[in-house]
């Protein structure tokens, strides 16, 4: 059958949507689907909050629409339909010298998706965004395909990286991937013992993969500790893969503060005091949590949030009272990270921008919503930005005065998608369509 | 890794998604790859997918179960090859019950579809493989094709015909070096079986392809993938006539 009506969710798995979804294996079924009845589409669903969700709508899922439909093994120019993901193109070309030049913490986001989200990795203030490396882009609405690139038909191009699927449903793109000189990471890991520590050493880190690991837990003097990563691609040999697990159930423990804080306590210190260097695979490196299947059922069945903001350089203080704040609520789980980010930003609604940008999980309890919701008001006061890929809690306005380019975008999706057929729950919550043509 | 480098293998039903793994997991051991279907635009993005995979070659042919016109070209690209020749044959076709109660002369396409069309194909490929002493066939029937059921019983009557034509083929070519894999798949996640209500244990295509590589590497005849349809199929198999006539599984 064409359709099939089922519930899904995004990875966060706190909002859950109703509806019928079509899942072409052929660009003739996916051509025939956008005639019929336009749809907004998704890829596996890695954002967090309402981004992929019509609930009571139709929606498209593209994960069968996974060819690699050219590449030039001389350039390491790579197309490919939507619906491969990046650690399939990792899988595919890194024995033959090339890589996706920026992949997010999972490997199971598809093309479209980080397109659409216009994700960042470990090494933005190096190589930008993903957005930066996109040569072409293949939009289809009803009835038309088009293809754009940052010289023709360009603000569309501008506006569908980070743009949500507003613009069209993405049915390829072709990537320039990044020349590694073989599959491996030589990664150095070091402890950083306070906020002020953790600053000055992402600040003053010349490596091209940084990223740190912070201890949401930790308070007082402690405030800010963390594992700073540090890599740089090599043509070492990296040990063998391990045994993928999975999580059977949904058991919540990482809602546990006293689990979290055992579990921090225990990660902290398995780096030892003088720091270590080693060689890991790509997927290792890139994507610490996949081998872990199914984990996001370690937050139990109410599912949690990310709270993901980034503030401009001179605001690390603001920053710092964030973190302060996130450590005596006791209830950031493991799963807590600072990065600093460069000055690279693609599209109009990307979320990268330079200074520094913090993520934490935390479990969906009215206490977390809420200290999540003083979190973003204080993002909002120091000058700062949340990532639409992680957000499903935050208020349209505030996410509007933090796009300044939101107005142009939505002018862009009108004209791309006027009959509003690919709006989502997201861009509902926050209204960012309807405003567009009052403004212009 | 290089199992299947210098053979060839001609997947007949390419564009379904099974068949798809299946070309994706011999490509990226180094075989030739002819995909054989109808849709030629989505056959010859399969060619580029299949050689940025692995593929030693990849080429889009037509074919259509209907026209046997369409197989000797397919057969001579084959032959263009050096090695062993193989195939996988993974189309059929199952209108509802429904339909084919109310216009009985769908039955000759879904016979042709499933059985006499690919077993005309396999009867003139046979010869060759002969020729050249070795390759397997893969034939894709369906635990459908084990009871006459009332919900798929056209199809599952010829999808038995054509394991009954596999067992003969599989007897024929073993004199000569080569081999007949028939493969009963369970519920895969396909087109097929999407948003068809009641499905479970469904499978992902790629899993039903590494059983199949499996299988073709270790010559068994016979296989249910995934593993656990050989139990339950045993167990609708052994239901007396009796009482299975009354019941609806």
């Amino acid at each position: 059958m064409l359709w099939k009506t089922t519930e899904y969710a995004a990875w966060g798995n706190v909002h859950k949507a109703k509806g019928q979804i079509a899942r072409p294996e052929r660009a003739a079924t996916l051509e025939r689907i956008l005639a019929e009845a336009p749809a907004p589409a998704f890829g596996n669903r890695r954002s967090y909050g309402d981004s992929p969700l019509n609930d009571g709508g139709r929606a498209i899922d593209m994960t069968r629409m996974d060819k690699i439909i050219g590449f030039d093994p001389a350039t390491g120019v790579v197309e490919a339909e939507a619906g491969v993901t990046l650690a399939e193109l990792i899988r595919l070309f890194a024995a033959k010298g090339w890589i996706p030049a920026v992949v997010p913490g999972t490997g199971f986001a598809t093309i479209g998706g980080a397109i659409a989200n216009d994700v960042h990795g470990k090494n933005h203030h190096v190589d930008g965004s993903f957005g930066a490396h996109v040569l072409a882009i293949t939009l289809q609405s009803a009835g038309k395909r088009v293809t754009a690139t940052p010289e023709r038909l360009k603000t569309l191009f501008r506006a569908t990286l980070g743009g949500i699927g507003q613009t069209g449903v993405i049915v390829s793109a072709k990537l320039q991937m990044k020349r590694i000189p073989g599959a491996a990471m030589r990664v150095s890991e070091r402890r950083i013992m306070s906020w002020k520590d953790h600053i000055d050493a992402l600040e003053g880190s010349t490596a091209t993969y940084a990223v740190s690991w912070i201890d949401a837990q930790a308070k007082g003097a402690t405030m800010g500790r963390g594992i700073l990563e540090e890599a740089e691609l090599t043509d070492a040999t990296p040990p063998g893969p391990s045994r993928a697990k999975s999580v059977p159930v949904a058991i919540g423990l990482f809602s546990n503060s006293l689990f979290a804080r055992a579990f921090n306590e225990v990660y902290f210190r398995r780096v030892p005091e003088a720091g270590r260097t080693s060689v890991k695979r790509l997927e290792e490196f890139f994507f610490p949590l996949d081998k872990v299947h199914a984990m996001n059922r370690l937050y139990g069945k109410g599912g949690f949030h990310q709270f993901q903001c980034v503030v401009p350089p001179d605001q690390t203080e603001a920053l710092g009272q964030m973190m302060s704040k996130i450590a005596r609520s006791g209830l950031g789980s493991p799963l807590a990270v600072l990065k600093r980010m460069g000055p690279f930003r693609a599209g109009m609604l990307s979320f990268p921008t330079e200074g520094y940008t913090l993520a934490v999980d935390f479990p969906n309890r009215t206490r977390a919503v809420k200290l999540i919701e003083e979190l973003e008001a204080m993002t909002a006061a120091a000058g700062g930005r949340l990532y639409l890929a992680k957000d499903s809690l935050a208020p349209g306005d505030t996410i509007k005065a933090m796009y300044p380019e939101w107005q142009a975008w939505a002018r862009e999706a009108a004209k791309a998608d006027p009959d509003g057929d690919l709006m989502t729950n997201m861009v509902r919550r926050l209204d960012l369509r309807t405003a567009a043509e009052t403004t212009q | 890794m290089t199992q299947q480098m210098n053979q060839t293998w001609i997947i007949l039903g390419a564009t379904s998604s099974m068949a798809r793994a299946f070309g994706r997991a011999v490509a990226e051991q180094g075989a030739h790859v002819l995909i054989a279907g109808r849709d030629m635009d989505d056959l010859r993005g399969a060619a580029v997918d299949l050689t940025a995979r692995g593929a030693a070659s990849a080429q889009a042919v037509r074919f259509d179960a209907h026209d046997p016109a369409t197989f000797a070209p397919i057969i001579d690209a084959a032959l263009a090859q050096d090695g062993l020749i193989n195939a996988a044959v993974f189309v059929g076709s199952m209108p509802p019950q429904a339909e084919i109660d109310a216009d009985p002369a769908l039955i000759d396409g879904v016979v042709v579809d499933s059985y006499t069309g690919p077993a005309k194909f396999l009867q003139a490929l046979a010869p060759h493989m002969e020729a050249r002493a070795g390759g397997t066939v893969v034939g894709v029937g369906s635990v459908a094709g084990d009871r006459g059921r009332i919900g798929n019983y056209v199809y599952g009557s010829a999808k038995a015909g054509f394991a009954t034509y596999l067992s003969g083929l599989r007897n024929r070519l073993t004199r000569s070096g080569g081999h007949v894999v028939t493969v009963k798949p369970g519920f895969v996640d396909t087109a097929m079986t999407w948003g068809i209500e009641g499905m479970f244990l469904v499978a992902p295509p790629s899993k039903v392809a590494e059983d199949i590589l499996r299988a073709v590497e270790k010559r068994r005849d016979v296989i249910y993938t995934p593993f656990f349809w050989r139990y339950i199929m045993l167990i609708i198999r052994s239901i007396p006539e009796r009482l299975f006539k009354k019941l609806s599984v």
